[in-house]
C-alpha cells in the first residue's frame, strides 16, 4: 500500500474526489447525483487518504470528529425541515429563494440544504467507520 | 387576585420550580431554608382555603389552557369538593413536612435535594388532584411514582432502602401502566379527554378492561391485598416521607382515582362487589398484621394498609353516608396518621429507638410530642370530639339492611376500626406512660420545626371535630357531591345520640379497641404463630418473581445472544430465504411465471431477450465475478473479487438507464470492498476455509436460496402489470412544484424527505454504534501499545 506511486498520487485524487464530491451533491436535484452519492466519494476519499497518509493525518484535516460531522448533518437536515415553521406550513415543506446574482439565477432551498445534511450523515459515518477500521490500534487484540 | 385559570396552574408548577431551587436556597441559608420553602406550600394551602367558600357555591372551578388544539387536546384543570379536600391536605401537610424535613434531616449533606424531592413531590401530587385531562392525570400519577421512588431511595447506600424504592416503583409502574390503558380506552369510549366529560359507562362491553385496568392501577398505587407488599418496605424513607406520601397523600391517589371515577364507572355489580371485598380483606389483612410489629413505624404503616382498604371498601359500598364517611375519615386520617408517624419520627429523633418494647415513660421528657401522640391515638380510635369519631359514625350510618352480607361487611368495619383504634392507642400513649427505660439516647424535646407538625394537626382535627357542621357544609358536602349525585343531607352532630342503636356500634368498637390495647402481647404472639407456620409472604413471592424475571432474560438471551457470528449469520440469511420465498409459494406468485401450456411460451420469451452484445459482455463479467467468488483461494482475495459483480450490476444500471443508481452502486461497491477488505484484515480469521462439507453444504444450500429468492420475487413482480400511476404524478410534478428534474434525487430530498430524514437518522445510529463497538475493543490494545 505504501508505495511511492500511490503515496504520491493520493493527495492529487482525493482533492478531485473531494471536489467532485460536492459537484455532484448540489447538482442533485436537476442531475444525477445528490447527497447519499456525494457522501459516499467523499468518504471513499478518506478511505483513500487513510491508506496512504495513515489515520492520524486525516483526523488532523477533518479537524472535527467524523461522527460530529455526521451529527451535524442530521441536526442541518432537521433544520432544513423547522424552517417551514416560519412560513407557517407544515413541517419540511420546501421553501425555494432565487439569488438573482446579475449573470446566473442561483437557486437556493431547503431540500437542498435537506440534501448537504444527507451529505454530511453518509460522509461523516463512513469515515468514522473506515477510519476506526483502519486505525492500527484497533483489532490487534481481536 | 389571582385569576382561577392562573391560580390552578400555578398551584401544581410552582411547588416544581421550588423543588428546582430547593437545593440552591438550603445552600444559601443553611438551617433556616426549610423555613422559607415552606412558605410555598403554606401559601398554597392558604390560596386553596380561600376558594372553599366559592368551590361550596359553585359546585367546581375550571381552568384550561390550549395544548394541542388540533388534537382536541387542552391542559384542563379542575377544583371540586373532591379536589379541594385533597388539595388542602396535601398542601397543609406538606407545608409541615417540609419544616419538619429540615429538622429531622439537619446536617444531612443532601438535605436541599430532600426538600427539594419533596416539593416535586407535592406538585406532582397537586397536580394530580387537580388534572381534568385523563392524559395529564396520567402524567401526574406517574411523576407521584417517581417521586416516591426517588425518596424511599433518598438513603441510597443503603441496600433495604434501594430494594424498597424499586420494590415501590415496580408495583406502581404497572398500575401507572394500567392506568394509561384504561385511559386510552376511556377517552375512546367515552368520547372526551377530561373526567368530567365522561358519561357513565357501565353499559358499555368494554367495561370490565377499563374497569380491570383502573383497578389495577388504584389497587397498586393504594396498596390494597394482594399488592400491599410494597408499602411496609416504602417505609425505608426518612420519616417525614412516610408521613406524607405513604400515609397521608401519594397513596391516596389510587383512592382518589376511585372516587373520581366513580359518577364514570360506579354503580355496577363489579365495581360494588370488587372494591367492598379487596377493600374489606385489605382492612383486615392490614389491622391485624400490624398488630404482628414492634416496629413503630411499622405498625403505623400496617394500620395506613387498613385505612386504604377501608376507604376503597367505603367506595364500594357507595351510598351517601358511605361516601360521606370516605371523605371525613380520608380527612381524620390524613390529620392523624400524618401527626403519629411525625410523633414517631420525633420520638427515634430523639431517644435514637422506634422498637415498642424498648420505650416507656416518655411523657416527662417529651409532653409536647405526647399531647400530640395522645389527641392523634384516640382520634384514630374515634372518640368523641376527635374528627375520627364523625368518619366512624358516618360510616356507620351506611348500613341499614339485615342482609347477611351487609352485616359481613359491617363487621368487619367494627373489626377493623377496632383494631385500628387498639394500634392507635398503643402507639399514641405506650411509648409515653408506665415507668421509664433506658434508650440509646437520653429523651428530650423534639426541637420546634418537629414539633409545629404533630400539634397543629392535633390541633386541627379537634378544631375541625368541634365545627363539624361548618365542614360538613363547605368541604364534606361538596367533596361528596363530586363523588355522587347525592342531595346531602348533614347528619353530622357535634355530640353522640345516645338513643341511636348506631351508637352503641360505636361503643363496641371502643371497647374492642381497648381490648385490643390491653392485650396486644397476646394478639402479636398469635400472630407471629400463624406467620411462622405459614412461612411465605407477598414480599418474598415479589423476590421470587423478580429474580425469576431476571433468570428467564437471562436464558433467554444467552440462547438468542450466544456469541457465535457463523450462527448469527445462518439465523439472519434463513430467516431472510424464508420471507423471500414463503410469500411467492403461498400466494401461488409462480404461477405467473408457469408456461401456460407447451414450452413454446419459454423458448420465445428466451428469444425474446435482445440484448446487445456488450451487454451480453457485462452479464458475462457478472457470471466471471461470482465463479471467482465462489472458487477464491483465500478470503481476502474472495471479498476483492467480489468487486467484479458488483461493478458488472452497476454497469447494467447503467445500460438501462438508471444513472443514479449506477452511481450509487459504484461508490457502494468500492466502499464496502474497502470496508470488508479492512474487516478481513483486522478478525484473527484463517486466510483459508476450513469448514467440514457439512458447514459448507448448509451454508451453500442457504446462499442458493435466498438468491433464487431473490430472482423469483423479482421475476414475479416484473410479470405483474405494473400500476403507472405514481411514477406518472412524479414526472408531472417534479419540475413545476419541487423545482427539480432529477426525480430520484427530488424523491428523496422532497417528496419522501422525511424518510429519507428517519434513514440518515439510523444511518448516523449505526455509526455511532461500529465505532462505539471498535473503541470498546481497542481499549486493551491501546493501553498496550502506548
Amino acid at each position: 500500500m505504501n508505495t511511492v506511486i500511490f503515496r504520491t498520487v493520493t493527495p492529487l485524487i482525493v482533492a478531485i474526489m473531494l471536489v467532485f464530491s460536492v459537484y455532484v451533491c448540489l447538482r442533485g436535484h436537476n442531475e444525477p447525483g445528490g447527497g447519499f452519492i456525494g457522501g459516499l466519494i467523499a468518504a471513499a476519499a478518506t478511505a483513500v487518504y487513510g491508506m496512504s497518509a495513515g489515520v492520524a493525518a486525516v483526523r488532523k484535516a477533518l479537524v472535527a470528529d467524523p461522527l460530529a460531522l455526521a451529527g451535524f448533518g442530521v441536526f442541518i437536515a432537521i433544520v432544513s425541515g423547522l424552517m417551514s415553521l416560519f412560513t407557517g406550513s407544515p413541517f419540511m415543506t420546501s421553501i425555494w429563494l432565487y439569488l438573482d446574482l446579475g449573470e446566473a439565477v442561483v437557486p437556493l432551498s431547503t431540500p437542498m440544504l435537506f440534501d448537504i445534511g444527507v451529505y454530511f450523515t453518509v460522509f461523516g459515518t463512513l469515515s468514522a467507520v473506515v477510519l476506526s477500521l483502519e486505525h492500527p490500534g484497533n483489532g490487534e487484540d481481536l | 387576585m389571582l385569576t382561577v385559570e392562573a391560580g390552578l396552574i400555578l398551584a401544581a408548577l410552582w411547588p416544581m420550580a421550588a423543588a428546582i431551587l430547593a437545593p440552591l436556597v438550603q445552600r444559601l441559608l443553611g438551617r433556616y431554608s426549610a423555613w422559607l420553602l415552606a412558605l410555598v406550600p403554606t401559601a398554597i394551602f392558604i390560596y386553596f382555603l380561600s376558594l372553599v367558600g366559592s368551590v361550596a357555591e359553585n359546585g367546581a372551578l375550571a381552568a384550561r389552557i390550549a395544548w394541542i388544539p388540533s388534537m382536541g387536546l387542552d391542559l384542563a384543570f379542575r377544583l371540586d369538593g373532591l379536589s379541594l379536600a385533597f388539595a388542602l391536605a396535601i398542601s397543609g401537610i406538606g407545608a409541615m413536612i417540609v419544616l419538619y424535613s429540615g429538622a429531622y434531616l439537619q446536617g444531612h449533606p443532601h438535605l436541599g435535594r430532600f426538600l427539594g424531592f419533596i416539593l416535586a413531590f407535592m406538585g406532582a401530587m397537586l397536580g394530580l388532584v387537580l388534572a381534568d385531562t385523563m392524559l395529564v392525570l396520567l402524567a401526574f400519577w406517574e411523576l407521584t411514582s417517581v417521586a416516591s421512588f426517588l425518596l424511599i431511595g433518598f438513603d441510597h447506600a443503603r441496600q433495604a432502602a434501594r430494594r424498597g424504592a424499586i420494590q415501590a416503583l415496580v408495583v406502581t409502574n404497572i398500575g401507572g401502566l394500567a392506568l394509561l390503558i384504561a385511559v386510552i380506552l376511556m377517552q375512546r369510549v367515552g368520547g372526551s379527554a377530561t373526567v368530567s366529560g365522561l358519561a357513565p359507562l357501565g353499559a358499555d362491553p368494554i367495561y370490565p378492561v377499563i374497569f380491570i385496568c383502573i383497578c389495577l392501577a388504584a389497587f397498586t398505587k393504594s396498596a390494597q391485598f394482594p399488592l400491599h407488599f410494597w408499602l411496609p418496605n416504602a417505609m425505608e424513607a426518612p420519616t417525614p416521607v412516610s408521613a406524607f406520601l405513604h400515609s397521608a397523600t401519594m397513596v391516596m391517589g389510587g383512592v382518589y382515582l376511585l372516587a373520581r371515577l366513580n359518577p364514570v364507572l360506579g354503580g355496577t355489580e363489579a365495581w360494588t362487589l370488587t372494591l367492598t371485598i379487596f377493600g374489606g380483606v385489605t382492612l383486615i389483612w392490614g389491622a391485624f398484621w400490624a398488630c404482628r410489629q414492634t416496629d413503630l413505624k411499622q405498625m403505623l404503616a400496617q394500620t395506613t394498609i387498613a385505612s386504604l382498604g377501608l376507604l376503597v371498601m367505603l367506595i364500594g359500598i357507595g351510598s351517601e353516608a358511605a361516601i360521606t364517611g370516605m371523605i371525613v375519615y380520608f380527612l381524620a386520617h390524613a390529620l392523624y396518621k400524618a401527626g403519629l408517624f411525625l410523633v414517631v419520627g420525633a420520638i427515634d429523633h430523639e431517644t435514637g429507638t422506634r422498637d415498642l418494647n424498648g420505650l416507656a415513660g416518655l411523657s416527662e421528657h417529651m409532653p409536647l410530642t405526647f399531647i400530640a401522640a395522645a389527641i392523634a391515638g384516640l382520634s384514630m380510635l374515634g372518640v368523641p370530639a376527635t374528627l375520627g369519631f364523625f368518619a366512624k359514625e358516618e360510616m356507620y350510618l351506611a348500613f341499614e339492611g339485615g342482609d347477611w352480607s351487609q352485616l359481613l361487611a359491617f363487621g368487619t368495619l367494627v373489626i377493623g376500626n377496632a383494631l385500628l383504634g387498639g394500634i392507635g392507642l398503643t402507639v399514641g400513649l405506650r411509648p409515653f406512660l408506665g415507668a421509664e427505660r433506658a434508650t440509646p439516647r437520653a429523651p428530650h424535646e423534639a426541637p420546634v420545626a418537629m414539633l409545629v407538625g404533630p400539634l397543629l394537626l392535633a390541633a386541627g382535627g379537634i378544631a375541625l371535630a368541634l365545627n363539624i357542621e361548618w365542614l360538613a357544609e363547605v368541604l364534606i358536602g361538596p367533596a361528596t357531591n363530586a363523588v355522587g349525585p347525592f342531595a346531602v343531607a348533614l347528619h353530622l352532630s357535634p355530640l353522640p345520640d345516645f338513643t341511636d342503636p348506631l351508637f352503641f356500634a360505636s361503643v363496641l368498637t371502643w371497647v374492642l379497641g381497648v381490648v385490643v390495647f390491653m392485650r396486644l402481647d397476646l394478639l402479636r404472639r398469635a400472630m407471629r404463630r400463624i406467620e411462622s407456620g405459614f412461612g411465605w409472604t407477598f414480599d418474598k413471592g415479589f423476590d421470587t418473581l423478580m429474580f425469576g424475571l431476571i433468570r428467564f432474560s437471562g436464558a433467554v438471551t444467552r440462547f438468542l445472544h450466544h456469541g457465535r457470528l457463523e450462527l448469527y449469520l445462518v439465523l439472519v440469511f434463513s430467516a431472510l430465504a424464508l420471507a423471500l420465498l414463503g410469500p411467492v409459494l403461498s400466494l401461488d406468485g409462480l404461477a405467473a411465471l408457469w408456461p401456460a401450456a407447451d414450452l413454446g411460451g419459454w423458448s420465445s420469451a428466451i428469444g425474446g431477450v435482445a440484448l446487445r452484445p456488450y451487454e451480453w459482455a457485462v452479464v458475462a463479467l457478472a457470471v466471471v465475478g461470482l465463479v471467482a467468488v465462489v472458487i477464491a483461494p483465500s478470503r481476502l482475495a474472495a471479498v476483492l473479487l467480489l468487486g467484479i459483480q458488483g461493478t458488472a450490476l452497476a454497469l447494467l444500471f447503467l445500460l438501462f438507464g438508471a444513472p443514479d443508481l449506477a452511481f450509487t452502486q459504484f461508490m457502494v461497491e468500492i466502499l464496502s470492498v474497502v470496508i470488508l477488505a479492512l474487516v478481513v484484515a483486522r478478525l484473527p480469521l484463517d486466510h483459508h476455509d476450513h469448514r467440514p462439507f457439512e458447514d459448507w453444504a448448509r451454508d451453500g444450500t442457504i446462499a442458493i436460496v435466498c438468491g433464487a429468492g431473490v430472482s423469483l420475487l423479482l421475476l414475479v413482480v416484473l410479470s405483474g402489470t405494473l400500476d403507472p400511476r405514481l411514477g406518472d404524478f412524479f414526472i408531472e410534478t417534479s419540475v413545476p412544484v419541487a423545482h427539480g428534474a432529477n426525480i430520484v434525487n427530488v424523491i428523496l430530498v422532497d417528496y419522501r424527505g422525511f424518510d429519507t430524514l428517519g434513514e440518515i437518522s439510523v444511518v448516523l445510529a449505526a455509526g455511532i454504534a461500529i465505532v462505539t463497538l471498535f473503541r470498546g475493543r481497542a481499549k486493551p490494545a491501546g493501553a498496550s501499545s502506548a
